[in-house]
């Protein structure tokens, strides 16, 4: 059997390439697919194999591939779980110490004794795959984690880790977070027990009710990061600028990204509103309890804003004061809309300064709603907007009523010649 | 209400007026945004997984091993918070576009309506504009808001003098036209397509006026109303300017408006309220009505022409008949 042995030698060799559950697993493959034409084969197969193992390496592997596997099928290897890569090793190597002699398979494991050229392999695989095995046995088999290495969406994870599908029970939108950069990642490299649930914990008690948890996490997921001391000093610094519990928790709900600034920032933003809109301290907290993304942005847009409604606007210190007392949204409003909008109040509909700034919802408003309105109005010749005069329209109400309320009351029209109206613009 | 189903059949043209002072883009930005807000089915529930939970054993024995149970749990992975809308994205086209400075009908198409946009765009359609112009002055854009480059009067402009200048424009317009048309107009051929009415410019041409009349006129304010083709709202605010250099004196246009374009009218147009996912839907299912029936009625009018033709063609036969007879 020298043919034997040098195919033995070849198996030794091969032995490292058989390394992983996939190599048995395509070898396995292979033999089912050349089981009919083996067994021939094998009767030629002295010439053969010396032909074959000049030719291809591939060839010649799967030629020694099935030699093993031969050996593998009957210890139905197949079913066991093929870490055990030791396991076929051992055999290989048993099996080709005993290879000169019988061809027979080791006796380690249950199988049976017939020569392996002659196995019928339906049978092999049937006693293999439904035999049953006792309990300890089956609850020992571990079956690899499924999960990919790297994956470019949270959803593979999500099943898995413990973190993800909590934040996904308390309404956070994965999807919207894991299109931010790194977020993902750093999602789940938390760990729920000793991350996220004191943060939560912490949220709770300052008084964030339990819904708006989503929300938060949702827009900032930094809050999950922060140092709980850190997080603990700011409530306090709020609370003795004298911001009452309940308006801290609103506070926070509305603007998620509050908490993850430091004592310092919030004391200078404060400090920044009572100075320049020379507001008293109750004032300064009511405007940002209402507005509470003020202590969020940066400072030079809402500078830049004031600076456009004193020169460019014209407005009085007062009446500033007074319009973003009343409208906090005219500190982050955008510049030119803002100008847009006072242009057409001014010049087109002749609504002079002190009017504007008794009713400051009006810049608020979309520019096309106002342009529309002051239209048809002018169309129907009720444009009257000077409170000494008759048949005098406020703005407020003007900018603020739906549709319906404003054309059976102020314009005194149906709703259809309206629309008939826009589409004459 | 618009379920996912019905978005997912939703396909076909309508139109919207679009505003003054908004770009185009942003009012087809605005629809898309709608039509996938509107979508409010509720999510279906999660697909259930059969996992194997570990128990503890009843009776706490240390170093016994834990019994399995099968327990169909729900797959977080399909959870809409996890994987997303259904719908992110629907496929929103826009037929002849309008600028910032311009407003008026507007079409749009939705999912497979953007082939139909496509033969809408390659045929000869006209589009119909009113123009709100003033006498006195000249500026670099040719519109109200831009630099001001030249002033004048207009006191010796007169109605009969402004027909004069706008038929002149018609009829260098109309030989444009046939210069267009890509045929040659001593032929047999030109003459049929001249009878049907199908003579005109072939693909890509210059822009074309087919129709001009002036409808108010108030110096320094007048109306122009203007039927074209190809042409873009800067081209019509030149004309105006033109116009106005005709009449020795200068010419702006206030308002550039299309009332019309091919078979969208502005009393089908969607005002800004009714931009929402049902009014979409319901104007997109009034246009194929209405297509459908003035298709049975042009058929209906073609077949009752034909056999008025044939009975007079009896007619004559038989009277020819009874002449011959006789």
């Amino acid at each position: 059997m020298a043919m034997a042995s040098a195919c033995g030698q070849l198996c030794m060799r091969c032995r490292g390439s058989l390394s992983s559950k996939t190599a048995v697993w395509r070898c396995y493959s292979h033999v089912r697919h050349l089981i009919p034409r083996t067994r021939q084969l094998l009767k030629s197969f002295d010439g053969l194999f010396i032909t074959k193992r000049l030719a291809s390496t591939q060839t010649g592997l799967s030629w020694k591939q099935q030699m093993c596997c031969y050996s593998d099928l009957a210890e139905k290897h197949l079913t066991a779980d093929a870490k055990d890569n030791k396991h076929t090793k051992e055999l290989t190597k048993t099996s080709i110490t005993q290879i000169t002699n019988t061809l027979m398979p080791s006796t380690d494991v249950l199988s049976m004794t017939e020569h392996p050229a002659f196995l019928d392999l339906d049978d092999a695989a049937e006693s293999s795959a439904l035999e049953e095995i006792c309990d300890e046995e089956a609850i020992s088999i571990s079956v690899p984690s499924s999960l990919p290495p790297t994956s470019t969406s949270l959803r593979d994870y999500v099943e898995k880790s413990e973190t993800l599908s909590k934040l996904v029970e308390l309404g956070v939108n994965l999807w919207k977070l894991e299109q931010r950069p790194n977020v993902g990642s750093m999602l789940l490299r938390l760990d729920f027990k000793t991350d996220v649930a004191p943060r939560l914990m912490f949220l709770k008690e300052i008084g964030v009710k339990d819904s708006c948890f989503g929300y938060i996490i949702t827009h900032n997921p930094f809050v999950l990061c922060e140092n709980i001391e850190n997080l603990q000093d700011r409530v306090t610094y709020l609370k003795s600028r004298k911001f009452s519990s309940e308006t801290v928790a609103s506070m926070v709900s509305r603007a998620p990204y509050l908490l993850n600034f430091n004592v310092k920032r919030l004391d200078n933003r404060l400090g920044f509103y009572q100075q320049q809109l020379q507001l008293s301290a109750s004032n300064t907290r009511n405007l940002v309890a209402r507005l509470p993304k003020l202590l969020c942005v940066s400072l030079e847009p809402v500078k830049e804003n004031l600076k456009v409604c004193e020169i460019e606007l014209g407005f009085k210190q007062n009446e500033i004061q007074h319009i973003v007392v009343a409208v906090p949204k005219v500190l982050t409003a955008n510049k030119r809309k803002l100008t847009q909008i006072f242009d057409f109040l001014h010049n087109t509909m002749k609504v002079p300064h002190y009017l504007i700034a008794k009713f400051p919802q009006v810049l608020n408003t979309k520019y096309l709603r106002v342009r529309e309105r002051h239209l048809f109005l002018e169309y129907l010749q009720k444009a009257q907007y000077d409170p000494t005069l008759p048949n005098y329209i406020s703005l407020d109400r003007m900018v603020s009523l739906p549709d319906e309320a404003f054309c059976t009351e102020l314009a005194l029209s149906t709703v259809e010649d309206f629309y008939l109206f826009q589409k004459t613009l | 209400m618009v379920t996912p189903l019905k978005l997912r059949r939703l396909h076909g043209l309508f139109c919207v007026y679009k505003p003054l002072g908004v770009h185009w883009k942003l009012v087809r930005d605005t629809i898309e945004t709608n039509l996938l807000k509107g979508n409010v089915a509720p999510p279906p529930a999660l697909p259930h997984k059969v996992r194997f939970l570990a128990e503890p054993s009843p009776t706490g024995e240390a170093g016994a091993a834990a019994s399995l149970s099968a327990a169909p749990v729900p797959a977080l992975s399909h959870h809409p918070l996890v994987t997303g809308p259904e719908f992110q994205h629907i496929r929103v086209g826009v037929g002849h576009r309008l600028d910032a400075a311009s407003s008026g009908v507007l079409v749009l198409a939705v999912g497979n309506g953007n082939k139909a946009l496509d033969d809408l765009y390659k045929t000869r359609v006209t589009r119909d504009y009113m123009l709100e112009c003033e006498f006195g002055m000249a500026t670099k854009d040719f519109s109200h808001t831009g630099r001001v480059v030249e002033k004048s009067t207009y006191g010796h402009i007169t109605l009969d003098k402004l027909e004069r200048v706008l038929a002149m424009l018609e009829g260098a317009n109309q030989k444009a036209t046939r210069m267009f048309s890509n045929v040659d107009m001593s032929s047999q051929e030109a003459y049929e397509l001249a009878v049907q009415g199908l003579l005109g410019p072939d693909g890509k041409s210059a822009p074309i006026l087919t129709g001009l009349r002036c409808v108010h006129f108030q110096p320094p304010s007048f109306t122009l109303e203007v039927q074209c083709l190809n042409e873009t709202q800067k081209y019509l605010r030149k004309v105006v300017h033109e116009i106005g250099l005709e009449l020795r004196s200068t010419a702006v246009c206030k308002n550039v408006r299309r009332t019309r374009d091919g078979l969208f009218t502005s009393r089908q147009a969607l005002t800004r309220n009714q931009w929402s996912a049902a009014d979409v839907m319901q104007a997109v299912q009034q246009h194929r009505y209405t297509k459908k029936t003035e298709k049975t009625v042009r058929k209906r009018s073609e077949e009752s022409s034909a056999a008025t033709r044939q009975s007079k063609a009896d007619v004559m036969s038989s009277h020819r008949g009874k002449e011959h007879g006789s």
